[in-house]
């Protein structure tokens, strides 16, 4: 019961501090915008049109974006360590993200040079889905190479290796690739909140919400692979049926986010732990809450950085800010890991 | 409870079990023995529908294990192997209530039965104590109790074990295997489980499972002691086996 309290206490903790660091968000950035007027553009009562402008259909809409990409990059983390039973695992180091650039390299390199289609909704909805095939074939790659080779190790290398040849394909692509379409792949790669419009968070919010809503689905299924596919099996267990739903939320999740955003690290892998550490349970019950939780609070995090920055008049790829917070946690985690042994 | 019925079992080209047709019954503890590589751990895994059986049909409780879904299985079957399961800030608890998927909703609540029946695995298998505690920092003999609780809260007549004992100490491998006596005689379960270790075996398992490549002979165990399988299978030009002590000595 004592534990049930602490657990409460923590997700309100985390939730008071979101919305603290979202309100944070809206009252920084290139423009100062004062606090009284911040509010009245939030009730509807404010009468300075440029305010409502850059509220609404600049910082709310990147606010979102971090909120909800924060959310989808840790519980597809979450997920991936659990069905992996690797604590390093995560959309990061396993390629998933090189697999989605390699598909918006391809699509937005290679197809010009084919001659191919523009327009802005096009390119939006093609990168979505060539990242969803690039991550979904990479991660499918990972989990058959995982069925063979049993160790933690071997599969983070050849996650690693993958990620680096798939670089190299798309360095090559850059080479060969026009001014005009590498500045949009380079653009893209920086990995930006704010380029995403409120047109765009309706075709984002609802597919990240489907992958979320298919990761609660996946939480007892989770809990049972925690011991592994042979004990969940013996516990009634329909393995390739959790894996199936485990793998689409997981593609879903971390291809949309690196479709609209570019590729975004260590989030993915440093919230679970995060959240391991902070309620000390390995139930997903509540680590996926929790997960999800801290992975909301940190991109909120980092885009206030961002803002902070902005104020000087240059905008920092949001995945700078990742690393730098995300590196520390895993360095750690590494660590434990090793005194534990 | 359990039946074999011809059976034959392969690990890829090579036949380990050819034929095998015997019967387990609840409130039994069997022993299986056998050399390395004979196919112990195959036998018991095919039991748990967890390999495949090359030949022959494996019935528990009067049904073909091939007909019974996987979650009405894992109602009849709990299944114990000897890996160390190691997650990162999972309480004892949390795991022995893992055990208890096969009867809670979509989302793994537990109900107060379900609590009332993990209190009570964690109470016979001596490990009420360590509940709280995280299961890194658990010994080897109190990870396997612990894992031995979670097959009890699943709440099977069959709890198979695959080499318990492998890496615990000379008292711990008794009072283990004591223990799989009590929940075979005192809580009417059918209790298999392989292992290396002859004396305990013979001490305290009522039947033996003896892997004799490629027969398996199942007898009860003072029977098993004076049919001298046991000294054709391990003796050999450095040791032997003496059926008085029931253990393996130098020559």
């Amino acid at each position: 019961m004592q534990r049930n309290r602490l657990h409460i206490t923590l997700f309100v903790l985390l939730a008071v501090l979101s919305l603290v660091v979202a309100f944070g968000d809206l009252l920084l950035g290139t423009t100062s915008i004062p606090l009284s007027e911040v509010w009245a553009v939030l009730v509807g009562n404010s009468e300075n049109a440029n305010y409502i402008k850059i509220i609404t259909e600049l910082r709310l809409p990147k606010i979102i974006v971090a909120l909800l990409s924060g959310m989808a990059l840790s519980a597809s983390g979450l997920q991936m360590q659990t069905m992996f039973r690797n604590p390093l695992a995560g959309p990061y180091v396993l390629g998933i993200n090189s697999g989605a650039s390699l598909g918006v390299a391809l699509f937005t390199l290679a197809l010009p040079m084919l001659g191919g289609l523009s327009g802005t909704m096009f390119m939006r909805l093609g990168i979505t889905g060539v990242a969803w095939i690039g991550s979904a074939a990479v991660l499918m790659l990972v989990m058959a190479l995982s069925r063979k080779i049993k160790s933690v190790s071997t599969i983070l290398i050849i996650g690693m290796m993958l990620g680096s040849a798939i670089s190299a394909i798309v360095g090559v692509l850059q080479y060969m690739g026009s001014e005009e379409s590498l500045k949009t792949f380079v653009v893209w790669t920086m990995g930006s909140l704010s380029t995403v419009t409120m047109a765009d968070i309706a075709i984002f919010a609802p597919i990240i919400i489907v992958g979320l809503v298919l990761g609660i689905v996946a939480i007892k299924s989770l809990n049972m692979l925690l011991l592994g596919e042979g004990y969940a099996r013996t516990m009634g267990l329909n393995v390739r049926r959790s894996r199936t739903i485990i793998f689409l939320s997981t593609t879903l999740l971390a291809g949309t986010v690196t479709a609209f955003c570019g590729p975004i690290g260590f989030i993915g892998l440093a919230m679970p732990h995060l959240a391991r550490m902070t309620f000390r349970t390995a139930d997903h019950r509540v680590l996926m809450p929790a997960t999800i939780l801290w992975g909301a609070l940190s991109m909120l995090l980092c885009c206030l950085v961002t803002d902070l920055v902005a104020h000087h008049s240059m905008i920092l790829p949001v995945n700078t800010i990742t690393a730098l917070l995300g590196v520390p946690i895993i360095i750690f985690v590494v660590m434990r890991n090793r005194n534990r042994q | 409870m359990i039946q074999l019925s011809n059976i034959s079992l392969a690990f890829g080209e090579r036949t380990l079990i050819a034929g095998a047709t015997t019967r387990f019954e609840c409130g039994e503890m069997v022993a299986l023995l056998g050399r390395n590589g004979t196919g112990k751990s195959t036998l018991l895994r095919a039991i748990a529908k967890l390999g495949e059986v090359a030949q022959g049909d494996i019935m528990v409780d009067g049904k073909a294990i091939s007909e019974i879904d996987i979650r009405s299985f894992a109602r009849l079957v709990a299944f114990v192997n000897t890996e160390r399961v190691d997650i990162d800030s999972m309480r004892a608890y949390d795991l022995v209530a893992i055990g208890r998927s096969p009867y809670t909703d979509w989302m793994g609540r537990l109900t107060n039965e379900d609590r009332a029946i993990i209190e009570r695995a964690m109470q016979i298998t001596g490990v009420d104590k360590l509940a709280d505690r995280m299961v890194e920092t658990l010994s080897d003999g109190e990870c396997q109790r612990v894992m031995i609780a979670r097959a009890l809260a699943q709440d099977t007549p069959v709890i198979l074990l695959d080499e318990p004992t492998a890496f615990l100490d000379l008292p711990n491998r008794y009072e283990l295997c004591t223990l799989l006596g009590r929940l075979a005689h005192d809580e009417g379960k059918l209790i298999v489980f392989s292992t290396h270790e002859l004396d305990i075996a013979l001490t305290l398992a009522d039947s033996i499972a003896l892997v004799d490549t490629p027969r398996l002979v199942h007898l009860p165990t003072s029977e098993m002691i004076a049919s001298g399988n046991l000294e054709r299978l391990f003796n050999s030009e450095h040791i032997s086996f003496d059926a008085a002590t029931k253990a393996i000595k130098l020559r």
